[in-house]
């Protein structure tokens, strides 16, 4: 089972099931299952949309952020990664989970000057990094701050693949199929 | 992927970065490398608190790269043993020493103030520390975290007051919860003045074959998760064991005077899990979740008004500030392994301690004119947090000696044959039988993580195995731990780390290794290492067993001083040395 994503560059891109583990058997449930779902509700249209259902349960592994720059760059990196989780005062402190919330309206997407990142029909924020020039704009647009700067400059944006959740070993993240508005 | 070594001066505040692939070849990284470092900067008989002693901390090749690869390494002189230094933490350290680019550090020098060491990628500086010497470890965390960067990719590691005050067996406190706690590497960084080290960086890896890393990665998480070994440590946590060697009579209890507390089910994991775990944390990198951190609630008034202290506990503290001084519950055993982590102190060596001064109390060696009034007895949560707190002040000459280990105390006072220390080190948690005595004792670093004898124990409780199978067993795991330490991969993941999945993770990252290569690899850093411990004085044929091991029964039955012998005499064999 192979499934179709954007890569940064918005363009289609067969990225491999391999990322698919099951962690602990009674979990596997909290995880949406892609072909069910198309399966069960071909219409009305949605698009796929990745979701910190429970932050509290978060151990602190960064598996997740590893999962993301492995699975898009192929390297190990931190900075590189879209999804994010932070600490608050340490590791003594809640770790707060950020990811790209696919806003209807997306922030990112009007603030960049050069077109970079466009808003599809969809609802979708799709990437053009030939158009890109860095300027930072859209880092700072994001409120939650899902959106950032990576080792090249250029803004790491989560394309909601869902290879973090399979890493995810406390059932933290979910993928959820939300509607798309007007289509 | 460059492996660099960081240098630090604390005298000049001097830095610079040296590579050193050849080393990392030989030595593959962490202990390995360690050792190798550990013999070129500090030759025969230095003093372990003297500026020139060298605190190295290093990793390897795997550790941030794939999982449970979560541990650094510290190498030092021991001011403890005053031999072979050695301890493990896990935390971020390794993850933010990966990313700021240093496969190792040393640290050497002293600073002519209080001072802390801030690490951003390549940039090193050395900053006065003045305002906060004195204060908590956990504090000092708080405090640094508002000053550095690097927020969630960080790492800051730092000593409480037992450390600056040069306790023999002070830890170094990382990231909250984990530790450089043996062997009192927080004492090397007190008599350097220096409080703290934080680091970070934003370097990334590019592997060799990304396809293949992913492959190797996939399977590797994929056995972590799914192994019952791993479950153990992810539900309950080691401190399952508690009611395991309790019942099974391997629990040291008082002093070693008992292998089982009838008290036991009031401390035992399944009572700290139920009552007071709140929360799980994972080392970065690791998926498991086995740091069990438990909120200890007390009221200060009558008047509903709480203080809520966050504490993690495991299988060794609650043995040793536990069973081992009588704690019958949980919440007193939580109270004193807070003391430890506020002031710095290593759990294990300070519970072996006390239970030693409560004993020599109860034998009249020492009166309560030495203990200043403390009533130092069974059960007595209060009066051992101030002996504690007694011994991180040096409050007399009585807590002076204690703060010097139970070995040094014992010396001075009387009673070595219940000071319950091998190779200098206060012991761990098993009095399981012959092989973990004698593991602890040819060990390294005197550790039961060494070689982990008290599972072998356990193995010939059910299976008998006569003398020289256990100390091939022994040597065996002495061997391939040494190689795994380079790695260095969390030894609870060891089963995880198969000779065939260490050789394809090397790969991925572009390492070639055979298996003969990797055995080999063990056995030149065991060798190395006993060659510093021989030039520091360690001598085999001379090694103490308090007596107190022959008088209790272990889950193993009676241990005879003949079994011990015969043990050491065959180990020696094959080892050469005879």
């Amino acid at each position: 089972m192979n499934r179709n994503v954007e890569d940064l560059a918005g363009t289609k891109v067969e990225m491999e099931a391999e990322t698919k583990i099951p962690v602990f058997p009674e979990r596997e449930a909290l995880r949406l299952n892609p072909e069910k779902t198309e399966d069960a509700a071909p219409k009305p249209k949605t698009r796929r949309r990745l979701k910190v259902a429970h932050p509290e349960r978060c151990i602190g592994c960064l598996g997740c952020m590893f999962a993301c720059s492995r699975t898009r760059t192929g390297t190990v990196s931190l900075q590189d990664s879209a999804i994010k989780v932070q600490t608050q005062g340490g590791i003594e402190g809640d770790f707060r989970v950020v990811v790209c919330r696919g806003c209807e309206d997306a922030p990112c997407a009007r603030a960049c000057p050069e077109g970079a990142l466009e808003k599809k029909p969809d609802g979708r924020v799709v990437f053009h990094k030939d158009l890109c020039t860095g300027c930072g704009k859209c880092e700072k647009a994001c409120l939650v701050g899902a959106i950032s700067l990576g080792k090249e400059k250029m803004p790491i944006k989560c394309i909601h693949c869902g290879a973090c959740v399979d890493f995810c070993p406390h059932g933290v993240l979910e993928l959820e199929e939300v509607p798309v508005s007007g289509g | 992927m460059l492996r660099k070594i960081l240098y630090i001066d604390l005298t000049s505040g001097e830095s610079f970065v040296q590579e050193r692939q050849e080393l990392f070849e030989n030595w593959m990284g962490g202990t390995g490398a360690g050792i190798k470092l550990l013999q070129e900067e500090c030759p025969s008989g230095m003093d372990p608190l003297s500026p020139e002693a060298p605190i190295i901390l290093s990793i390897g090749p795997l550790n941030g790269i794939f999982p449970v690869a979560t541990k650094t390494v510290a190498t030092f002189k021991s001011p403890l043993t005053g031999e072979l230094g050695e301890s493990y933490a896990g935390g971020r350290l390794s993850l933010a020493m990966r990313f700021a680019g240093h496969e190792a550090i040393v640290i050497r020098g002293r600073a002519d103030r209080p001072s802390y060491i801030s690490i951003n990628d390549s940039k090193v500086e050395i900053k006065d520390a003045t305002s906060i010497w004195g204060i908590d470890a956990q504090t000092t965390g708080v405090v640094l975290r508002e000053h550095e960067t690097g927020v969630g990719r960080r790492s800051i590691i730092r000593i409480g007051p037992a450390g600056e005050n040069l306790v023999r067996y002070a830890g170094v406190v990382v990231d909250t919860y984990r530790h450089f706690g043996r062997l009192g590497l927080g004492a090397t960084f007190g008599s350097k003045k220096l409080k703290a080290l934080v680091i970070s960086g934003t370097e990334h890896v590019d592997v060799p074959d990304p396809k293949r890393y992913k492959e190797v990665y996939n399977r590797l998480y994929k056995t972590t998760v799914q192994t019952d070994v791993m479950e153990k440590y992810h539900d309950i946590g080691t401190s399952v064991n508690i009611n395991v060697l309790n019942w099974l009579k391997g629990l040291p209890t008082k002093n070693f005077l008992l292998s089982s507390f009838p008290e036991g089910e009031k401390i035992s994991g399944e009572m700290f899990a139920e009552n007071y775990l709140f929360r799980r944390l994972s080392c970065a990198g690791c998926p498991i979740g086995c740091v069990h951190i438990a909120a200890l609630k007390s009221a200060f008034s009558t008047h509903h008004e709480f203080e809520v202290r966050k504490v993690s506990y495991d299988y060794e503290p609650i043995y040793s500030l536990g069973s081992n001084l009588g704690i019958e519950s949980a919440e007193g055993i939580l109270q004193l392994i807070d003391v430890c982590e506020r002031t710095g102190l290593d759990v294990m060596s300070a519970g072996v301690v006390l239970s030693w001064a409560t004993e020599a109390l109860e034998n009249g060696l020492i009166t309560t004119g030495e203990t200043l009034d403390v009533p130092m007895q069974w059960n007595n949560v209060d009066g051992y947090s101030r002996a504690l707190e007694n011994i991180v002040k040096g409050s007399n000459d009585f807590y002076r000696a204690l703060a010097r280990g139970v070995d040094y105390a014992a010396e001075k006072y009387g009673g070595r044959d219940f000071a319950m220390a091998l190779g200098k080190n206060e012991v761990s948690g098993y009095h399981t039988g012959p092989a973990s005595i004698v593991g602890q004792l040819v060990g390294v670093r005197h550790s039961h993580l060494d070689n982990g004898g008290y599972a072998i124990d356990q193995k010939a409780a059910k299976k008998p195995m006569d003398p020289e199978r256990m100390v091939d067993e022994l040597i065996k795991e002495d061997n391939s731990r040494g190689v795994f330490n380079s790695l260095v991969g969390c030894l609870f993941a060891r089963g995880v780390y198969t000779e065939e999945n260490i050789i394809d993770s090397l790969g991925a990252v572009g390492i070639v290794k055979t298996g003969e290569e990797l055995q080999d690899l063990g056995k030149r850093i065991f060798d190395e290492k006993y060659k510093f411990k021989v030039q520091e004085g360690f001598d085999l044929t001379r090694a103490h067993v308090p007596k107190r091991f022959y008088e209790t029964i272990s889950l193993s039955g009676s241990i005879t001083p003949e079994t011990v012998d015969e043990m050491l005499r065959i180990y020696r064999k094959k080892r050469g040395w005879s």
